[in-house]
């Protein structure tokens, strides 16, 4: 490849192909999750008998050790990129792990989460407080999308470190899933505010 | 070598360099190659097309005969058409194919991602797309999703009756709203999300190459034009299709999950009451509009930048303004997001954001104008060269400014309410943005033909084929302006029983005019096949054009420049010199 790279003009934000593709992602998916957060405020603000699901025990409580976890591993993997630019493998390779555990933690409260709300009565189609069946649809529905994308964070994750510690891929990959694990947290920014805080008791 | 942040050397392109692969299956039909993969997207496109017309075919058919049986449907369609009469519901169900296979299925797949894929690479000077896999994979989920779209004629009840813009609540209530709004509508829903998730990755792929693959030399004020449209286009589309397909997919939970996200409380339709509440109609409007209106300048801007960049080559002058033509892209990429509304004044939203709507939306007229006035500006003086891609070019610009003038009215509240259920709307949309960007690809088929088979398209077929055409269409759309004028609403079958009967002879007439431009199109096709097989052999540069898709061999080789990466001295304009060659190629040393 290095001959070729020496025809090239400069790339203007002087990234690779691969990095810029992760943003074009990154820009695509926040277009997403902007619609569907656009649709849960049209519809809370459309219907009156808006009920708000949440407690301060345990939901909310659990909703902020979720966004430590999730925060911290944000951390942990910011460590691994460093370490691996630095060219020291097993630390890296040890923060990537750090990072996955991480992010099973934030799936699996939010699914103990899910479990409970299941248990009250919570539908996407009913709510058992009486109120709107759309405090359900939303909740589940812009969950349900974060909670994909933690997962399957997740696992890419895992695969880049399998292929990083045989020698297939090198640190530009690890800060390449870096971003997106970022973007996830960053989406939680935004979900833990209008979907928890906005709808506590 | 580019320099990364700390001094790190950046290297670009993530394994764009591949070798030609050996097996027939790798190198013809699973290929990674840009250049397969374009001409995978024109042919699916052209199958869209016919389907498409055929489609509306029938639909006219029955609008100037509403009691005449069409020939041979009542076997094709038993229960749509029993005995060959289309009752309402399948006429609607056309209605709905016959839209959403033209704007996804062609609008959008031939002029970006088919001509975009074959010649974006190549004009920036690179081998191939920078994620040559995930550009293959994004052709393969378009044909599943066509082919999801497709099979809704034969399961369940036929095809969905809400349109292509799949209005809510008929289309997120199932089976009760009607024949095919039970399996058929779900089917549509699917395949519209395949369709944004196979779009949002090509658009991706589109600008990590024209940002990143560039050859030396190739600065982005020397982009040839179309290769900015793609850009801009690909610009678009990175953010339209990611909010469309969430659309879709609660469109899908309403259906499928219960869920009433677009659904109100108290709907009783085929006298059941509907188990939802809480739900809003016009949230999908506002989804489905905020893709819908960029939508049609992710179909339209491609064929802005054909004709850019096809007119200069004929008329031997250079495009006036280049740089203007480029900001007042921009500016049409950036305005076409703040419109969306105007699609939605008579949905009973608050006359205040009609307003604000309405401003934009004249607004987004001045850039497109400059473009039209650019246009004729470039030809004012020229020598013509009067070939059958430049004819296309020329009735680009006048079948889109015939289209546009109408968007004026279209524009502003007071006028749109009274317009907006007519044919008026159903001329406009079809000029501006449908036979437009139509002209576009037949411009860019005849100026792009020999690069892309190696061989000659036939030019007296193809002035046979324009004019007719030309003709044709103006017969077509230019009386359905009337027609709206008189208040003829559009959507309905037929017309009867009621004040609208005088106007059947003009039914009939355009009716006539569609199926004489119809048959036209077989000229097209004859062409096409006879030059693929027959054609004369195209040398390097047929039409003395600058850009570099005109330096290498027809058709390309593998790497688009036989291991030789062209070095760029000159931008794409530069016609009207004096001397024995009066243009400059772009690779041509200094």
């Amino acid at each position: 490849m290095a001959e070729l790279t020496a025809v090239r003009e400069p790339s203007p934000f002087g990234v690779t192909s691969r990095k810029l593709g992760i943003w074009m992602f990154i820009v695509a998916d926040a277009a997403t999750f902007a619609a569907l957060l656009f649709a849960y405020g049209y519809e809370r603000v459309a219907n009156p008998d808006w009920t708000r699901p949440f407690s301060f025990w345990p939901s909310i409580t659990n909703g902020i050790v979720m966004t430590v976890v999730l925060l911290t591993s944000s951390l942990t993997i910011i460590a691994a990129v460093l370490a691996a630019q630095a060219g020291r493998k097993t630390s890296a390779l040890r923060w990537l792990g750090a990072t996955m555990l991480l992010g099973a933690l934030f799936a699996a409260l939010h699914l103990r989460e899910w479990i409970v709300m299941i248990g009250d009565g919570w539908r996407p189609f009913r709510n058992p407080l009486g109120g709107t069946p759309l405090v359900g649809a939303t909740f589940f529905s812009i969950t349900g999308l974060h909670l994909l994308h933690v997962v399957t964070g997740v696992v890419v994750i895992g695969v880049i470190a399998l292929g990083y510690r045989r020698g297939r891929f090198e640190p530009g990959h690890l800060e390449t899933v870096g971003l997106y694990w970022h973007f996830v947290d960053l989406v939680w920014m935004f979900v833990f505010p209008l979907v928890y805080l906005m709808n506590m008791r | 070598m580019a320099q990364g942040k700390g001094g790190r050397a950046v290297t670009h392109g993530a394994a764009t360099g591949h070798a030609p692969a050996q097996s027939f299956l790798r190198r013809h039909v699973f290929s990674v190659d840009h250049k397969v993969i374009g001409r995978q997207y024109l042919d699916l496109a052209l199958v869209a097309v016919v389907t498409g017309m055929v489609l509306s075919w029938i639909m006219r058919f029955h609008l100037g005969w509403p009691e005449t049986p069409v020939p041979g449907l009542g076997k094709l369609a038993p229960t749509g058409a029993a005995g060959g009469v289309i009752t309402p519901e399948f006429y609607l169900a056309l209605m709905t194919m016959h839209g959403t296979i033209m704007v996804f299925f062609v609008l959008t797949t031939a002029p970006f991602a088919g001509f975009g894929n074959f010649f974006l690479p190549i004009h920036v000077g690179a081998e191939d797309m920078a994620f040559p896999r995930i550009n293959m994979t994004s052709f393969w989920v378009t044909l599943a999703a066509f082919l999801v779209l497709v099979s809704a004629f034969f399961v369940g009840d036929g095809p969905p009756l809400s349109g292509w813009t799949a209005y809510a609540p008929l289309s997120a209530v199932g089976k009760d709203a009607g024949p095919g709004q039970g399996v058929g509508q779900t089917l549509w829903a699917v395949s519209i999300a395949m369709f944004c998730v196979a779009q949002l990755l090509g658009s991706l792929n589109f600008i990590a190459t024209t940002l990143d693959l560039r050859t030396r030399g190739m600065s982005l004020a020397r982009l040839p034009f179309a290769t900015w449209a793609w850009f801009i286009t690909s610009v678009i589309g990175l953010v339209a299709f990611a909010v469309l397909m969430p659309a879709c997919i609660l469109l899908i939970l309403d259906r499928v999950a219960g869920t009433s996200f677009f659904i109100p409380a108290g709907l009783v339709i085929s006298d059941r009451l509907q188990p939802h509440a809480g739900g809003s109609p016009l949230l999908w409007q506002h989804l489905f509009w905020f893709f819908g209106h960029p939508e049609v300048y992710i179909a339209i801007l491609p064929g802005f930048g054909i004709v850019s960049q096809i007119l200069p080559v004929f008329a031997r002058k250079p495009l006036l303004g280049p740089r203007v033509f480029i900001v007042c892209l921009i500016a049409i990429a950036f305005l076409s997001y703040t419109v969306w509304g105007h699609h939605m004044f008579l949905s009973g939203m608050n006359p205040v954001s009609a307003t604000l709507f309405s401003v934009p939306t004249l607004v987004i007229t001045i850039p497109a104008t400059i473009i039209c006035l650019l246009w004729i500006g470039t030809l004012y003086g020229a020598r013509l060269r009067f070939t059958t891609a430049a004819l296309f070019a020329l009735g680009f610009v006048s079948v889109f400014v015939s289209g546009g003038i109408s968007g004026f009215f279209l524009a502003q509240p007071s006028t749109d309410i009274y317009l907006h259920g007519t044919y008026f709307v159903v001329a406009h949309f079809h000029f501006v943005m449908g036979v437009a960007a139509m002209f576009g690809i037949f411009a860019g088929t005849y100026f792009w033909f020999p690069k892309m088979f190696g061989r000659m398209m036939n030019e007296t077929l193809g002035k046979w084929h324009f004019w007719l055409t030309f003709i044709g269409v103006y017969c077509v759309f230019m009386p359905m302006h009337y027609l709206g004028l008189a208040g003829n609403v559009r959507r309905y079958s037929a017309f009867t029983d009621d004040y609208l009967q005088p106007l059947i002879p003009l039914h009939r007439f355009i009716t006539i005019a569609a199926l004489f431009t119809g048959a036209v199109q077989l000229i097209f096709l004859f062409n096409l096949i006879r030059s693929r097989l027959r054609g004369p052999v195209a040398p390097a540069n047929p039409w003395e054009a600058t850009t570099l898709e005109w330096s290498t061999s027809s058709p390309p080789p593998h790497d688009n420049f036989g291991g030789h990466p062209p070095v760029v001295t000159h931008g794409p304009n530069e016609f009207g010199g004096v001397g024995p060659q009066d243009y400059v190629m772009q690779a041509e040393p200094r």
